[in-house]
């Protein structure tokens, strides 16, 4: 199969600094807003090339929510900036109302998504925001898997109109993907082709994902690996026309089953081509205070839980 | 137009809003009768906005956080010619566009509010904005009492101070009842002129009914420079209908047809009065 290089272990969050930045120096319509997590963020830069356009909030979601979309009203493309949790769940009305069903051109920006937040346990780890965000009408929902990808999607949604939730996460993971690759909002990428089985993932276990497929390759099982950073809009095609082929699929994601990509994927399957599938997710559960390796491997997300799947759906074919 | 062509719009305007309210069967009834004033003066004498060009980046900003109070918002927009007023024999109507709650498919309207505690942090997201393009146009938004408990509406009081927003106006229907009671009972904030002063607004309290009063205050702003501006408007709700006023039964009550003669009767008799 093909190799992937690790370039250099980073963080998705640093991917949104550095994207930020870029921002920063080419359109001078975007403005950053954080609820004092400036250093989680990643934002530093951005915020001492353009004082003006940075807007501190306070630990206050909610207000920083409305605030985005009267900024919106006068031209602006802003960006918020928080933990996962604090940009979905707390402050899930003022998303509905004031952002989506308003059609208004906010960018929510969330770091520390998911179980490898780590060490602060449940109350930080959100396992449900991708299902929160992606039933909202209008809603894009964004998941990137490293660094050069993070960094891609977070300039490619200034230049898309309408909300936007973009996830990312706090440990650093590695960066494999080009850094000159072009991001495109809704459509998947072929990261290894293969012909038994199909692997869709997102976020951090993409990565895991290719480290299955050598796994699996070594057992002369061949798995086509597919990066869906965007999982709404979703793109079907590319789902569609790898299960024609393998005729069966695992699904992976740093999320509850409930709500996650999984469903989304189960979602087009059941009504275009019914096809048997895996799903590699939390089990409605919360998570807990760990290493990210710890729980990931405790919450069955990582490249051992994907090959079980893997076989285990092979002999549903 | 004149102070007694002014007095005798809101008496017209609360006579269509009863009326639609009637014909639809349908909403806030008592909010929209004292907020009629409020938004008689914004409207006809303080806005920079022009129906034919809404659209203006330097039209002054208007957002009603208390948004159920929608049927007082659409008939002050159809009189100052946004549209047609006959439309609103389709409110509350299935495949109307004039809801229940402000949207923007309705020319004029800047926001869809309803949910409350959005209206006024939204505004000091529209400030800043103002701000940072060096516009001189002015923000304005209306809050119910009712909602003054939201904690949104605290967080962005914070914001407006600290961003020394002297372009926004909050403006706050202070009719002291909500949906359940009085907000005493409900929850009760006390002086609400404190708490803002506090909060580091400038703080003027006028009679929400009478408009030269309301006038002098939401046009000679800032109050104080670099200070956010905060209006107390004491109002009645249900203003204007005799057995309406202060009766919470219509907070959501719809005139029965004996009801709502008696109210155009009572309506009539103020414009003669005029």
């Amino acid at each position: 199969m093909k190799k992937y290089i690790d370039q250099g272990k980073n963080d998705t969050r640093s991917g949104y600094g550095a994207g930020m930045t870029e921002l920063g120096r080419t359109n001078p319509n975007v403005v950053a807003l954080c609820a004092d997590l400036v250093g989680s963020l990643k934002i530093q830069t951005f915020i001492d090339e353009n004082p003006e356009r940075f807007f501190q909030v306070g630990i206050a979601e909610a207000n920083m929510m409305g605030i985005a979309a009267g900024l919106t009203i006068g031209g602006k493309i802003p960006f918020t900036g928080t933990f996962a949790n604090f940009s979905t769940g707390r402050v899930y009305d003022q998303i509905r109302q004031s952002i989506a069903y308003s059609d208004k051109n906010v960018k929510i920006c969330a770091s520390h998504a998911g179980l490898t937040l780590g060490e602060d346990g449940a109350t930080h780890q959100i396992l449900e925001d991708i299902g929160l965000m992606k039933m909202l009408p209008g809603m894009t929902v964004i998941n990137p898997c490293d660094y050069n990808q993070t960094k891609a999607a977070t300039i490619a949604i200034a230049e898309h109109h309408g909300p936007v939730y973009l996830r990312f996460g706090r440990p650093k993971v590695a960066n494999f993907t080009p850094v000159d690759q072009k991001f495109e909002i809704g459509k998947a990428l072929m990261l290894n082709e293969g012909t038994d089985v199909t692997i869709v993932a997102t976020g951090h276990l993409v990565w895991e994902a290719l480290i299955a497929a050598e796994t699996l390759e070594n057992q002369g099982i061949s798995a086509e690996v597919i990066n869906i950073h965007t999982i709404k809009p979703l793109d079907d095609e590319a789902i569609l026309k790898s299960v024609k082929k393998t005729g069966c699929i695992v699904t992976a994601e740093e999320h509850n089953y409930l709500g996650g990509l999984g469903e989304s994927v189960a979602r087009v399957l059941s009504t275009q081509h019914p096809t048997p599938q895996e799903f590699v997710a939390t089990n409605d559960t919360f998570g807990e205070s760990g290493t990210p390796e710890q729980l990931m491997e405790k919450y069955g997300l990582n490249n051992k839980a994907i090959v079980e799947a893997v076989l285990s759906v092979l002999k549903r074919k | 137009m004149t102070d007694r062509e002014m007095k005798l719009k809101s008496v017209y305007l609360r006579k269509s809003l009863l009326k639609y309210i009637y014909k639809a069967k349908a909403g806030h009834t008592g909010g929209s009768l004292s907020c009629t004033d409020i938004l008689n003066v914004l409207y006809n004498r303080v806005l920079n906005v022009d129906p034919k060009n809404f659209k203006n980046p330097d039209r002054d900003r208007y957002i009603q956080s208390k948004g159920h109070c929608v049927e007082a918002l659409f008939v002050t927009l159809a009189n100052r010619g946004f549209f047609p007023e006959s439309d609103l024999e389709t409110l509350c109507q299935y495949q109307s566009h004039y809801i229940g709650h402000p949207t923007k498919k309705v020319n004029g309207v800047e926001q869809n509010t309803g949910a409350l505690g959005h209206g006024l942090p939204i505004c000091v997201g529209e400030a800043i904005a103002a701000k940072l393009d060096n516009k001189t146009h002015r923000v304005f938004t209306l809050l119910g009492d009712g909602e003054l408990p939201e904690g949104s509406n605290w967080e962005a009081f914070l914001s407006a101070y600290h961003y020394k927003l002297d372009n926004l106006y909050a403006i706050l229907d202070y009719n002291k009842q909500q949906i359940t009671g009085s907000n005493e009972e409900v929850m009760n904030t006390g002086s609400v002129r404190d708490k803002l002063e506090t909060f580091g607004w400038s703080v003027k309290e006028v009679d929400g009914h009478d408009l030269k009063e309301l006038e002098a205050a939401l046009n000679n702003g800032p109050f104080e420079t670099g200070k956010p501006n905060f209006i107390v408007a004491h109002t009645v709700k249900g203003k204007g209908v005799s057995y309406m006023e202060g009766n919470i039964k219509w907070h959501h009550g719809v005139p029965s047809q004996e009801e709502y003669e008696l109210a155009q009767s009572e309506l009539t008799e103020a414009e003669a009065e005029i």
